[in-house]
């Protein structure tokens, strides 16, 4: 069995091409994670660029107006340019740098990752390209704009459904031809080994931060863990630290769409079967013949039809669960936190929050959760404005 | 001997080299393909390879990608496609190569999918997104249909070892880092692969990807046992397509003349 599996799942499913780079990347990761300069290089940043460690904060109203489980917050949307995707940019552009390679390429879907990447390829003098789909670029016309301020090239992709799926296909071709120089940052725990991996582990901070701050607050574990899922970043960096904690729960939230029995959706672990995409081997939304399927979610960073493979194993294992809100559960959530406390939440972490809403009622006011708010809403403004009929 | 391992040794005997054209399953339908197979045979096709249309090939570019759209507005699966090689075999005996990508053989299950491919009459398969470290499953089945693996012009000798020892029938030589697609200037950068393949052990060796003229194919002909040409000559088909309603045969003649054209070289 080849390097990188979560049970089945994972591996490296690429062409030919590909195999040097990969290697070199894998051989790069396991020498610098071990690198005490390498790690502290890296923590520097996250303390005095991305501001870490961020809050884990106790939303008392919210709490009060679910009338169950104390629920916080983990601030994810207040890091430096507002969502935790900086957390493994930061963490590959070090590598990238130590890697000796002067170009960087990422896909987006929101624009978040693809900020995030301009966002230290400006920091580290590195010439960025992001591969957008057309209609994301459409969706998102605030980030696309943020990633030219920074400096970067977006390529605007317009085979397939012209969302995320595409722009990743797009880029893994590029870096096909070029990646004797050029080093693909890609955002999510997907892809061929070592991304998977590596990326957890950058985004791993996020759960070992919650599990301190917790700890300190309310001297126990938490009785659930929360967050959305498309490719998986943040759910799994929130997750992670906590695996060896039997009776922590973990619920993943999955893009319903219009509705999982419909088919407008991206709940790739509640409908998918096995197979491969972005080489590797996970759950996919694909129809009879293994074909890939148009997704569907208001949240342009859910719209994938493919999920990191941990989380396939996870969910095989029992470990962790995972659930699926739809598009106007979760817009009335993205309302919800925006009135009761004051923050607007990016529509990805709304998924979390919508599902939060149902769950809290039916807990005890003694038992915890935590929710990981992914990322800020700014962006989304204008088309929840749009669904909710408000002209800007 | 297998009719792949059979033809090369023919061709070898007679110095010759092998022009084995790809044509995707279904590109427009079903029917037509059947007749291309036939008349690339009958032009100096020495193998040929039958393309499964994938929504997501991430080793194609955009014509052999166009052309899988067109089938795929069909519905063109595997089980399909089996169907016309059934029939492609009641009338020719030309060594035939599935290429696909992993996810439709996953998806039809790998056990049939070898099955299959015997009861037909599938000779060997490509699968450009399965690395030999993934594809141990598939090659424990596949006792007599033979595997082609892909080197490249920056394998290392370690992976050309490696790669050379799993793979069957011959090996793919990737002519240019990227996608596929003709190319208007070829690098023969590859022949150095070729040359290492060749020292390390005596298999027939294809290039493939770019190659697009009988120019091209001469110079690949200097060094390795056959070329392999897609996007040229599906731009071929591509651009006759208009003639598919009012006069097919025109339209078979238009590719099959280019194809012959590639072959000339060869012999």
């Amino acid at each position: 069995m080849s390097k990188g599996r979560f049970g089945e799942f994972g591996g490296a499913y690429v062409p030919e091409l590909l195999i040097p780079a990969l290697e070199e990347l894998a051989e790069a990761y396991d020498k610098y994670k071990e690198d005490e300069e390498f790690q502290e290089e890296f923590r520097y940043y996250l303390e005095e660029y991305v501001g870490r460690a961020n809050p884990l904060y106790y939303a008392e109203r919210l709490t009060e107006k679910l009338g169950g489980a104390k629920i916080y917050l983990k601030r994810e949307d207040l890091n430096h340019m507002g969502a935790h995707k900086i957390n493994n940019t930061l963490g590959q552009v070090l590598l990238a740098d130590r890697m000796g390679k002067k170009k960087v390429i990422a896909e987006t879907g929101a624009g978040q990752h693809g900020v995030a990447t301009a966002t230290v390829a400006a920091m580290f003098g590195m010439d960025c390209e992001i591969f957008m789909g057309a209609e994301d670029v459409e969706r998102q016309s605030l980030n696309v704009f943020r990633m030219k301020l920074l400096g970067a090239k977006v390529r605007s992709i317009t085979e397939g459904t012209a969302t995320l799926t595409d722009a990743v296909d797009a880029a893994i071709k590029h870096w096909v031809e070029n990646s004797e120089d050029t080093f693909y940052l890609l955002g999510s725990v997907v892809g061929p080994h070592p991304y998977p991996t590596m990326v957890r582990d950058f985004q791993s901070v996020i759960g070992e931060e919650a599990r301190e701050q917790i700890l300190v607050a309310e001297d126990k574990l938490p009785d659930y863990l929360i967050a959305c899922v498309g490719g998986g970043s943040n759910a799994i960096g929130l997750f992670h630290p906590f695996l060896a904690d039997e009776p922590v729960k973990m619920v993943g939230v999955e893009a319903a769409g219009l509705g999982v029995d419909t088919d407008k959706h991206a709940a790739t672990l509640t409908k998918g079967d096995k197979g491969i995409i972005h080489g590797y081997k996970s759950y996919v939304l694909q129809d009879d013949d293994g074909q890939i399927m148009p997704v569907h979610s208001i949240s342009a960073g859910l719209d994938y039809p493919g999920v990191g493979p941990e989380h396939s194993y996870l969910r095989d294992s029992g470990r962790a669960h995972y659930e699926a809100v739809t598009d106007q559960q979760a817009l009335e959530a993205f309302q919800l936190l925006s009135e009761a406390e004051g923050i607007i939440p990016a529509l990805e972490s709304s998924h979390a929050i919508a599902y939060a809403q149902q769950l809290a009622p039916k807990l005890e006011q003694d038992q915890i959760i935590i929710v990981n708010l992914s990322g800020r809403g700014d962006k989304d403004v204008y088309s929840v404005a749009d669904k909710l009929g408000v002209e800007i | 001997m297998g009719r792949i391992e059979d033809t090369f040794t023919k061709l070898q005997q007679r110095n010759e080299k092998a022009l084995i054209p790809f044509l995707m399953a279904g590109d427009p339908n079903l029917e037509l393909t059947k007749e291309l197979v036939l008349a690339a045979e009958e032009n100096g096709a020495d193998l040929l390879e039958l393309g499964i249309p994938y929504s997501a090939p991430l080793a194609d570019g955009p014509t052999i990608q166009q052309a899988a759209q067109r089938s795929l507005a069909h519905g063109t699966n595997l089980t399909a496609i089996f169907k016309l090689v059934e029939e492609i075999r009641q009338e020719s005996e030309l060594p035939l190569i599935l290429m696909g990508y992993y996810n439709s053989i996953f998806n039809f299950g790998l056990e049939e999918f070898v099955k299959q491919c015997a009861e037909v009459g599938v000779d060997g398969v490509i699968i450009p997104d399965l690395p030999p470290e993934e594809g141990a499953e598939l090659q424990e089945l596949s006792t007599e249909l033979d595997i082609i693996l892909l080197l490249t012009s920056i394998s290392n000798q370690t992976r050309i070892e490696k790669v050379t020892n799993l793979s069957s029938g011959f090996i793919y030589a990737v002519s240019t880092p990227g996608v596929t697609g003709a190319k208007e200037e070829l690098s023969t950068e590859i022949e150095k692969t070729v040359t290492k393949i060749k020292q390390f052990k005596d298999i027939p060796v294809a290039v493939g990807f770019g190659i697009s003229s009988p120019t091209h194919a001469q110079q690949i002909g200097e060094f390795a046992d056959g070329i392999i040409v897609g996007s040229a000559i599906i731009k071929k088909l591509e651009k006759s397509l208009d003639l598919l309603e009012e006069d097919e045969e025109k339209l078979i003649a238009k590719v099959s003349d280019f194809i012959s054209s590639l072959k000339k070289p060869l012999t």
